[in-house]
């Protein structure tokens, strides 16, 4: 068992992504936990590394450089407990993404019932759905046998009846699994995450346990025909995960062992912490956290009882970046662009950039192109985790976005952006939120990080979430509306504490900004036309007290959807010209 | 800051490790001098499998067709072998359909596999065999100079190097390819056109070295039987001067090209082996250093992607490159004389 961290320990958290390798540090200052230090290094999960630890040692030895506390001893391992001296530190927690996602293949009998609760429980973690197996499936056993044999999945997972229900039928489709596995040499044979029928579990047991890598039991992901619950099985799916992973990565034994058992996969971790954080801070409304970095395009949404997790590794910007052009076009993503690039320039872009993964923009144009990318991964992730919302989250209109507040952003892509305007700019054009909203970014990473330290101790997470370790972009309202470009959309005034007031008259196509900083909050009124929704209803006005950020409030009078215009000279310059409005 | 490092060495001892997916044999010996296109270890298995229900078949259950299972896992059978009599004074029987060996037996079932795939691995580059690893492959030493490429399509040849790029940008295209070219490897610059690719095979070419390929001719160039090598990437890139230089300066020779797919976990790459005649070892590369004033790089992303230049000097802290972006980063002198600011993120050492 992991040793807990009690109040007052210090922890070091490190997350551990495809492309960076962050290290934290959090100790106690003036009674409260705060961040003290954060720095990145590039991972070494590949050649010519091929060594996890080592990137993290690297993490962890800048730290020590940027916080002035010894970290390593001499031989680079980690000091633990923290010493009379001041160095080293009483705990360790570490996230980890990196890494192909995991060939998946999915066993089930409906396709509609418990196939696809299967299907949605790889969703849950880093995974690529390569094969499925139902009652619906026209192959025969023998032929089902061999594609396993060929695609040689590293996680098989199996659902199927519900409980105390079908046994005959879930028999059946273990026998595939069973024979393929034991045909397969033992170091390539898969995981095997059984979550169906409680009744079956000692038959699967008896079946499968001497031919799978490991075998690992879940409560049911569909205990009736109208319920599924796929959160205790998640929780399992993570450990298969870290299993697998410590088989395939090199170094990854000896972070396992400085966290003492404590490393989650990042996306798990993530959503931990927005299931904790929506708790806390949802009301009506849920709460969204998106990440997108060279692993995976991740998307949490939490709701007071629940939440929806979707790992998304083909909407990932790293080696994966090429798989991107089977879920859109290159047109389709050149339409977020203010230059213009051609479409053979683009796709140089994208095969160039999976062959380096960690590399960064250096020009101006290729950072237009590696922000319109951005932009359309993370818009085709919302686009698809939002199937995953519950019905009773409403949307203003059919096809758009529930009302979340706040929305947390993270993951290389957006925390590095050069100017706060710029990570604002990519958030509202790929998310494409509604109503009233508060944006803030994770530069740090360290929400999953909490996420994984939670387990250990759940002070830290609160403490450091009101510490200001988070940058808030601001207050942002998105007006439901389809208008003409020029109309007029919404009146909004803002009265400050000291009496002074700002006034917008926002059109349709524009953003305004009125100032509001970091730590202020002002009352917002808003007097939308008729038709136009901005959180209170169609053409309702209403006040709200809001909170400033590096952006201040920010009306955005573009429509939702967001309809950009076929010309392209014209686009472009409406693209550019919201890239003034946010600073450029 | 951790650099890694882009091997393009005039002279070099190089050690490759050739393993087999899965367990097989090895026919090489230790010591043996081998050619790239040597098999060094080789394995077959079963291309497909057949399940025979004979409980279904007999109308039995499981128990009571397994005592009627007349084979036994490795039993060789022909097909139309008799596999199991049912009872009574017409019984059923079940016949293998195809010739196959029993893998499995149970439940009722019996589990054949048919067919036979094969796989030989090949050496891949010409060297001696230094060690033997059971069951699996063969480390191979040889000495010679070595360029590393970006991508590679899988396959391996080996022929006389030859050169039809009189600059590092030059396009390849079909009308230079004719017959005199046939059993060359080919140095050249881009390749824009599918037909050029084909032109190749149709030669044939023992392989092609592009600086670089359009990502829309992959699927050809995944066709093609001869091995073609990246050595910048994809698009209109030139091939970078170090390797241009190396690769030029040994026309004539032969040249073994080794097409590997790159695999950044595994850590193989396509690359070009020219053998040489040394008197000692050479040192072995180094695969990782450290990024310092002096060094040769190669540039991995724009500007100047592709080129090769000189560390001038080390930003401390973090820098801001002209895309906003603030990453640790390096001036960086160009062989044109050109000044660059370069993130380190984007470099690999030439060495």
């Amino acid at each position: 068992m992991p040793a807990s961290l009690i109040q007052g320990d210090s922890l070091l958290a490190v997350n551990i992504g495809a492309a960076t390798t962050r290290a934290v540090l959090f100790d106690v200052v003036e009674g409260e936990y705060r961040l003290l230090a954060s720095v990145s290094s590039p991972s070494t999960v590949e050649a010519p590394f091929q060594d996890v630890s080592e990137g993290v040692r690297n993490a962890i030895s800048a730290l020590q450089t940027a916080s002035g506390r010894p970290l390593l001893n001499a031989d680079r391992q980690l000091i633990t407990p923290s010493q009379p001296d001041g160095s080293g530190v009483d705990a360790f927690v570490s996230t980890l993404s990196a890494g192909p996602a995991l060939k998946t293949a999915v066993v089930g009998l409906l396709d509609e019932v418990s196939l696809e609760s299967a299907l949605r429980l790889a969703e849950m973690t880093y995974t690529r759905v390569v094969d499925s197996v139902g009652l619906n499936d026209h192959r025969k056993t023998d032929q089902q046998i061999d594609t396993l044999l060929r695609l040689q999945p590293d996680v098989v997972i199996i659902t199927g009846g519900t409980d105390g229900g079908a046994s005959r039928s879930v028999h059946k489709m273990l026998e595939p699994v069973g024979l393929a596995s034991y045909l397969l040499p033992p170091e390539k044979r898969p995981a095997v995450l059984f979550a169906g029928n409680q009744k079956l579990d000692d038959e699967v047991k008896g079946l499968l346990s001497n031919v799978t890598s490991s075998l690992h039991f879940s409560p049911n992901v569909r205990p009736s025909l109208e319920t599924e619950d796929l959160e205790p099985a998640a929780r399992e799916l993570a450990g298969v995960f870290l299993g697998v992973r410590q088989r395939q990565l090199k170094g990854l034994d000896a972070v396992v062992g400085w966290a003492n058992g404590g490393v989650l996969p990042t996306a798990y971790a993530q959503n931990r912490m927005v299931r904790f954080l929506s708790q806390i801070y949802a009301g009506n409304t849920g709460l969204l956290s998106v990440d997108i970095g060279a692993s995976a395009a991740v998307v949490v949404a939490g709701f007071a009882q629940r939440s929806t997790l979707g790992v998304y590794p083909q909407f990932g910007l790293g080696e994966n970046l090429p798989a991107l052009l089977q879920y859109t076009s290159l047109e389709d993503i050149l339409r977020w662009s203010s230059l213009d690039i051609s479409t053979g320039v683009l796709r140089d872009y994208i095969y160039q950039k999976a062959l380096y993964p960690s590399s960064i923009s250096a020009t101006k144009e290729e950072q237009a192109i590696a922000q319109a990318v951005t932009r359309q991964a993370l818009y085709l992730a919302v686009q698809t985790a939002k199937r995953k919302f519950p019905r009773s989250m409403r949307a203003p209109r059919p096809g758009l976005l529930p009302s979340f507040e706040p929305i947390l952003a993270g993951g290389g892509a957006l925390g590095d952006a050069p100017t706060a305007g710029q990570s604002l700019l990519l958030l509202l054009d790929a998310i494409q939120p509604t109503g009233l909203t508060t944006f803030i970014l994770d530069k740090n990473d360290l929400l999953p990080l909490l996420g994984a330290a939670a387990a250990r101790n759940s002070i830290i997470p609160v403490q450091v979430l009101e510490s200001g370790a988070f940058q808030s972009l601001g207050t942002v309202v998105s007006a439901v509306v389809s208008a003409s470009y020029g109309s007029l959309v919404v009146r909004a005034r803002l009265v400050y504490d000291d009496g002074h007031e700002a006034v917008a008259e926002v059109k349709y196509g524009s953003l305004e900004l009125l100032p509001l900083a970091d730590g202020q909050s002002a009352k917002l009124t808003l007097q939308p036309s008729r038709g136009a929704d901005v959180g209170f209803g169609p053409g309702h006005s209403g006040a709200v007290r809001v909170s400033g950020g590096a952006m201040g409030v920010v009306i955005d009078g573009r429509g939702r959807p967001l309809t950009l215009p076929q010309d392209p000279g014209r686009r472009r310059e409406l693209v550019k010209k919201w890239l003034w409005t946010v600073g450029g | 800051m951790l650099a890694p490092v882009r091997h393009i060495l005039p002279l070099t001892t190089i050690l490759r490790e050739r393993v087999l997916p899965i367990n097989g044999k090895v026919s090489a010996r230790l010591n043996q001098k081998v050619s790239a296109t040597d098999v060094v270890a080789e394995v077959s298995w079963a291309r497909e499998h057949v399940l025979l229900d004979i409980g279904r078949a007999l109308n039995l259950s499981p128990d009571a067709a397994d005592k009627l299972i007349q084979c036994k896992v490795g039993d060789r059978l022909s097909a139309g072998s008799v596999i199991a009599t049912g009872r009574g004074m017409l019984p059923k029987t079940v016949k293998v359909p195809r010739e196959g060996k029993v893998v499995v037996t149970g439940g009722g079932q019996v589990l054949l596999e048919v067919g036979e795939s094969h796989t030989e691995l090949r050496a891949g580059i010409p060297g001696t065999v230094t060690q033997i690893i059971p069951d699996r492959g063969v480390v191979i030493q040889a000495a010679g100079a070595l360029v590393q490429g970006v991508w590679g399509n899988g396959r391996v040849d080996t022929g006389v190097l030859t050169n039809l790029a009189e600059q590092p940008d030059k396009v390849l295209t079909a009308e230079r390819l004719d017959v005199s070219l046939r059993g060359s490897v080919i140095i050249a610059g881009q390749c824009k056109e599918a037909n050029t690719l084909q032109a190749a095979a149709e030669l044939p070419v023992r392989g092609l070295i592009l600086a670089s390929l359009f990502p829309s001719l992959l699927p050809v160039a995944h066709e093609m039987r001869y091995p073609i090598m990246l050595t910048d990437g994809f698009g209109s890139m030139p091939m970078n001067s170090a390797a241009y230089r190396l690769l030029t300066t040994n026309v004539k020779r032969e040249a073994t090209l080794n097409a590997e797919n790159f695999d950044r976990y595994r850590g193989t790459l396509p690359e070009v082996i020219i053998p040489l005649p040394v008197s000692s070892e050479p040192a072995p590369p180094q695969e990782v250093t450290t990024f310092a004033a002096g060094q040769t790089v190669r540039l991995r992303r724009p500007p100047a992607a592709g080129m090769i230049g000189t560390i001038i000097v080390l930003h401390p802290g973090l820098t801001t490159l002209p895309s906003g972006l603030r990453a640790p980063a390096a001036d960086i002198k160009l062989e044109n004389g050109e000044q660059v600011l370069i993130p380190l993120i984007n470099l690999e050492v030439v060495g």
